[in-house]
């Protein structure tokens, strides 16, 4: 006897609920392992105090025919399971080269010799900042690095993080062009975007996992770009947006197409704000990179990974000291260059 | 002299709300702003425009903020599309333009000089100056002359390779007018193009502009909701007001026959005897008058015309025009004509102060 007993008595519906009774011998739920337990009947329950939601679960306690809440997991990974081949099909070769870039991206930065590779990054450095001491300050920390003998792990990191920044300005630069131009594009794009960013990165780990082999680099590559890509969109978007609306007035009045608007206007005056974007995108794509190791990306976060599983305090600890350090040199670096659009944006 | 009529605005009404049309008929039914906004919840923007701009003229288009200023200055190059009526330039419906024709006339029939000048703050004095040219595809190297010409013409050379921002609001103008002159439109659309800037700047500008038209006789559309203003530089005058033109005409003839207590509020404190011109106040005549005091010019301001005759209204002045009289002035019409119109009792002034 189950508390919902009587609805399905009243409406009638009892002999349906028996003739699905092949489910009885279904998983008990979460809530009648506890109450086995405790020795107690979860269908001796009255008092109104104790009155269940009628949940799925609740519900199938009186009538057998309801499924359980257990069997709506299981069916969407059914459902998953059923896709999954179709999808790879489509999936597969358009990802391929993701694997490649990730790949061939991790096999320059650690084949170029150290005396090659520093040298070139500090050039780099200098020539978006302009800045002689942010060119000392990044020396010193990849120095700190490679003494402590971290460094082949910091560039399998930065190798990734190169690789999938890069995507994500390719992609989210023109998807948030796309939504500043139609507020109906605008409109769907928001909750999406509000879903990657709010969803734990782990979840969706999990369709990936199911989807592409563990060893395959374009699993975690797509992983961070899904993870990163939020903020540029958003920013290219706003950027576009902010612009002022007088001179925007005055590029029609005088007659620009709106290839010449976007190009000669709009994204140049939108700068600073897609420079943000991609600042902010290279440090959540290092935050994911950790958090990609559980899924075979290499780099620093493995030997996070290694002090959380064989609680080896003192490489986990020095691990996350070194990507702190990168964040910092990724950060002061891009800050830089968005401090030189800046200024040449003074008005 | 009559000149051809360069743009012509007919019967143009515009409507911002959601179904336009439905309150279009209320409004040809003689429905007004506020009753449209209240009843309908729909914006009456223009009403019943019917305008003649003339080529080589300067027409003003002055009202109070919310008049429909802007909003009829971008119907003519179609920033903003009309809900009913025809704007003809040179004799063509611009409404009937496609895409490429519409380009067409922005970019070599007409350009426009914004209130808060509205120049690529990326784009040093010069790209701003020759952005006319440069969109028409014309490379840097061939529009640097004509830029450079223009910028030296406005009063800003050795300027060219600075941005906007170095530039106070005055110059910043004066770039957004060589822009305009850059493009070798005949037609100049310019918004509140002086409002933003100080009084004497403001002045500078006017003059500046006056000067250039002596020069150039382009066919300028200015707005503006300053009266001086509007005065100092119209051939031809639009009122607006609540989206209809109240009145419109040579400014003289505006200032003597005001038809609308709204426009009587307007103009009941400004200075009359430097605005109204000896050729407005005169009788018209080419007999010599038996006695006279000396002679004046057909364009010289009353006030000019006071100090010269000491005050004396016995006197009567013989006017001329280039070495010919055209009329006699006899003082006691020059001060007839300085008696203001009263201002009207439910006109917005009264309202103010009740
Ligand atoms: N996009 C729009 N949507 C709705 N109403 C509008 C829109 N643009 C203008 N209006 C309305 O049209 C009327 C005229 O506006 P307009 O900007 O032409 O006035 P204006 O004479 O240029 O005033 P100002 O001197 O303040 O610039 C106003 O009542 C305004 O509320
Ligand atoms: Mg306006």
């Amino acid at each position: 006897m189950a508390t919902y007993d009587f609805v399905f008595d009243r409406i009638g519906l009892n002999g349906w609920c028996e003739g699905g009774g092949e489910s009885a011998a279904g998983p008990m739920s979460m809530s009648d392992l506890l109450a086995q337990a405790a020795g107690e009947d979860p269908s001796s329950r009255t008092s109104i105090w104790e009155l269940p939601f009628p949940s799925l679960d609740a519900l199938h306690n009186a009538c057998a025919a309801f499924p359980q809440s257990r069997e709506l997991t299981k069916g969407l990974e059914n459902g998953f399971l059923a896709v999954k081949d179709t999808l790879k099909i489509g999936l597969d070769p358009l990802t391929q080269p993701l694997s490649w870039a990730l790949q061939s991206a991790l096999y320059v930065f650690q084949t170029t010799p150290w005396w090659i590779m520093i040298p070139l990054m500090l050039a780099v450095v200098l020539v978006v900042s302009r800045s002689w001491r942010l060119v000392g300050f990044v020396a010193f920390c990849v120095m700190l690095l490679a003494f402590i003998d971290h460094y082949d792990h910091a560039m399998q990191t930065l190798a990734i993080i190169f690789v999938c920044a890069f995507i994500c300005v390719l992609l989210g630069v023109p998807i948030g062009i796309a939504m500043s131009r139609s507020n109906a594009m605008q409109r769907s794009a928001i909750p999406v975007l509000d879903m990657l960013q709010t969803l734990p990165p782990f979840v969706y780990l999990i369709p990936l996992i199911f989807l592409f082999s563990v060893t395959e680099p374009k699993l975690y590559g797509i992983a961070i770009i899904l993870y990163a890509i939020v903020p540029v969109i958003r920013l290219t978007d706003l950027g576009i947006r902010l612009v002022d609306k007088e001179v925007i007035e005055a590029s029609d009045a005088f007659g620009m197409t709106d290839h010449q608007k976007l190009f000669g206007v709009q994204i140049p005056l939108a700068l600073p704000n897609i420079m943000a974007g991609v600042n902010q995108t290279i440090m959540m794509s290092l935050a994911m990179v950790v958090i990609a190791s559980l899924v075979s990306a290499p780099g620093l976060g493995v030997l996070v990974l290694r002090g959380i599983r064989n609680l080896e305090l003192g490489v986990g600890l020095v691990a996350g000291l070194g990507i702190v350090l990168l964040a910092v040199i990724l950060d002061r670096v891009t800050k830089a260059a968005l401090a030189r659009v800046n200024a040449a944006h003074k008005y | 002299m009559t000149r051809d009529v360069k743009v012509s605005i007919r019967e143009l009404y515009k409507i911002f709300g959601g179904a336009p049309q439905d309150a279009l008929t209320h409004v040809r039914a003689g429905m007004g702003k506020t009753e449209l906004l209240e009843r309908h919840g729909h914006v009456l923007g223009l009403s019943d425009i019917n305008v003649d701009i003339r080529a080589g003229e300067v027409t003003v288009i002055m009202g109070l903020s919310g008049s429909g200023k802007s909003t009829l200055i971008r119907h003519l190059n179609r920033l903003i599309e009309p809900t009913a009526g025809q704007i003809l330039v040179d004799g063509e419906d611009v409404m009937t333009y496609g895409e490429a024709q519409l380009r067409q006339l922005r970019r070599e029939r007409m350009s426009m000089v914004f209130q808060k000048f509205a120049l690529l703050p990326h784009r040093s004095v010069l790209e701003n100056a020759g952005m006319a040219l440069a969109v028409r595809g014309i490379c840097r190297e061939e529009f640097e002359g004509e830029a450079n010409r223009w910028l030296d013409r406005v009063g800003l050379s050795g300027y060219g390779s600075q941005y906007p921002h170095q530039l106070s609001g005055g110059m910043q103008q004066r770039v957004g007018i060589a822009r305009a002159l850059t493009s070798n439109s005949e037609i100049m659309l310019m918004d509140e193009a002086f409002s933003a800037l100080d009084p004497l700047i403001r002045t500078d500008m006017q003059d500046l502009l006056l000067e250039l038209q002596r020069e150039l006789q382009k066919t300028v559309i200015f707005i503006t909701h300053d009266l001086d203003e509007s005065l100092k530089l119209a051939d031809h005058l639009v009122i607006l007001k609540d989206g209809r033109v109240v009145q419109q005409g040579e400014p003289q003839e505006i200032l003597l026959h005001p038809n609308d207590p709204y426009i009587v509020d307007f103009i009941s404190d400004i200075n009359r005897a430097r605005v109204l011109r000896v050729r407005s106040v005169m009788k018209k005549t080419s007999a010599t008058p038996g006695e006279y005091a000396g002679e004046v010019d057909h364009d010289d301001n009353l006030e000019s015309v006071i100090a010269c005759s000491q005050g004396d209204i016995g006197l009567c002045y013989r006017v001329m025009c280039e070495g010919q009289q055209v009329g006699v002035l006899d003082m006691k019409d020059l001060v007839r004509a300085l008696v203001p119109t009263r201002a009207a009792d439910d006109g917005l002034r009264a309202k103010a102060t009740a």
